[in-house]
């Protein structure tokens, strides 16, 4: 059984995620953020770059890790969402993307797209859903999720102040709009100071029944 | 039935060219399985050499018991992606339909993808035959559809339980084939852990309440002493109606709440 060649040398070129990706979810909204730092090895190849994709009014996708990959994906599901309005004249929920996605990214099980994928956006109720996945496609629904070259050092700081976790005697007061993205801010500025792939500047996209409003904010540019 | 012809009408691939029967328009010819070489999140060297494989989520206790009242189902719910810890809430129990479960040990997006295909099988039997598909065929179906990818890397660990005439079902299904029949099965890294509890406690004639608690406590036991096992324990319990999500404990409370018992 030989390994093909060709096929090493493609995989060779892959990079490790080198952005960051953020979502969560609230009562009535959700919040997908990243930074639009673009780089590869040690050269940054642009400071423009966001990587948030708006897919439907109510749905916004973040993906981190091979940006060739992460392009392809996002044409590859816009077309699919293309296919189902058409073929059943309504648009599809948050929901049912997840699923979908969790299909596509399966398909190519044994030679996945190097993506790592989180879904933001509003449920049928619309309550804020986020649904994070990994490169093949198991997927869940969480209240908030860090991806990307960052992911390990944002995941806890989002556990213990939106999960609650680890805190004794602490009142569980919802989030609120304004908290959380005061909160995904700090949490992005945190980041930039530790994780040379984040910075440059941060783009928050923050979906309500009334639409995706977008933020952008200036990071550090070193 | 094979992931093309699932995939292939639902396919993102657009072209008309004949696809290979993994349908993956690939020219290479798949013969064995691929290792994806990335850097791990924690190495600080940029450059480091293709050493790693991409992480999945991997890691897992789960466990199943046959029993005079049915079959006790427990799982913990920690997903891991190397030494990552990825998620602890993970829904290690899937639901097939509303009388079969099954468990996910192994690699998740495998789990989930087939057991989710068997669930539309299961329906399409149901609606074909206008009766409820048995235990022992629902399980030979998974067993069927992973064997055809045997090899290629697959890693799933499944057991399929039900209710059906023959009285409460369990069945161990793997991704190397195996398919056995059995009345207690413990799957994952904490596996072990948890059968020496498991083993000990069991008897045929517990009562509902009594099975519960020994699922939830090898669980516990196997979150204990496994690094890569934790979160919180689901029970479910299998009924001749059906099953019922019994209970979600906290590993953290179970600790204070044994700590707390009379030795």
């Amino acid at each position: 059984m030989n390994k093909d060649s060709h096929s090493e040398t493609c995989l060779l070129q892959f990079r490790y995620p080198i952005f960051t990706v953020l979502a969560l979810a609230g009562d009535d909204f959700a919040i997908v953020a990243s930074d639009t730092r673009l780089s590869e090895g040690y050269s940054i190849h642009s400071r423009e770059s966001p990587k948030c994709y708006k897919l439907t009014d109510t749905t916004v996708i973040g993906c981190s890790g091979f940006h060739g990959d992460c392009l392809t994906l996002t044409k590859i599901i816009d077309a699919r969402l293309k296919m189902y309005k058409h073929a059943n004249n309504k648009t599809m929920t948050s929901g049912a993307i997840a699923a979908m996605l969790s299909t596509i990214l399966y398909s190519r099980r044994f030679f996945p797209y190097y993506v790592y994928n989180i879904i933001g956006g509003l449920d049928e109720e619309g309550k804020g859903a986020v649904y994070s996945f990994d490169p093949v496609g198991s997927y869940q629904r969480d209240q908030y999720k860090a991806g990307g070259s960052a992911s390990a050092m944002l995941q806890p700081l989002l556990d213990n102040q939106i999960g609650f976790k680890n805190m004794e005697n602490v009142q569980q007061v919802p989030l609120t709009k304004e908290k959380a993205i005061q909160l995904v801010k700090d949490v992005f500025i945190s980041a930039a100071e530790r994780d040379v792939y984040t910075g440059d500047a941060l783009k928050i996209c923050i979906v309500t029944k009334d639409g995706i409003t977008e933020e952008t904010i200036p990071l550090r540019k070193d | 039935m094979a992931l093309a012809s699932v995939l292939g009408r639902e396919s993102a691939f657009f072209n008309n060219n004949k696809q290979s029967s993994l349908g993956v328009n690939l020219d290479l010819h798949v013969s064995e399985p691929q290792d994806f070489f990335v850097r791990n999140a924690a190495s600080a060297d940029v450059f480091s050499g293709p050493e790693e494989k991409i992480e999945f989520l991997h890691g897992t206790t789960t466990l199943a018991f046959k029993f005079q009242h049915g079959v006790i189902v427990a799982v913990d719910s920690r997903a891991t992606a190397g030494s990552y810890i990825a998620s602890q809430t993970v829904k290690k129990v899937i639901e097939i339909n509303p009388y079969l479960l099954g468990t996910m040990a192994g690699g998740a997006a495998d789990c989930s993808f087939w057991e989710r295909l068997l669930a539309r099988q299961c329906r399409i039997y149901e609606l074909r035959n206008k009766e409820r598909i048995s235990v022992a065929a629902a399980s030979k179906l998974l067993a069927n559809m992973v064997y055809q990818y045997k090899g290629m890397g697959l890693s799933m660990g499944t057991m399929v339980c039900g209710w059906d005439k023959r009285g409460p079902g369990l069945y161990y299904v793997d991704s190397e084939g195996n398919r056995v029949c059995g009345d207690s099965f413990s799957v994952g890294s904490g596996s072990v852990y948890a059968y020496g509890v498991l083993d000990r406690g069991r008897r045929e004639d517990l009562s509902v309440e009594e099975a519960c608690e020994l699922g939830r406590r090898a669980i516990y036991q196997a979150t204990y002493r496994d690094a890569y096992s934790g979160g919180v324990v689901n029970l479910y319990h299998v009924k001749s109606d059906g099953w019922v999500c019994v209970s979600q404990d906290d590993v953290a409370d179970l600790h204070r709440k044994y700590l707390d018992e009379p030795k």
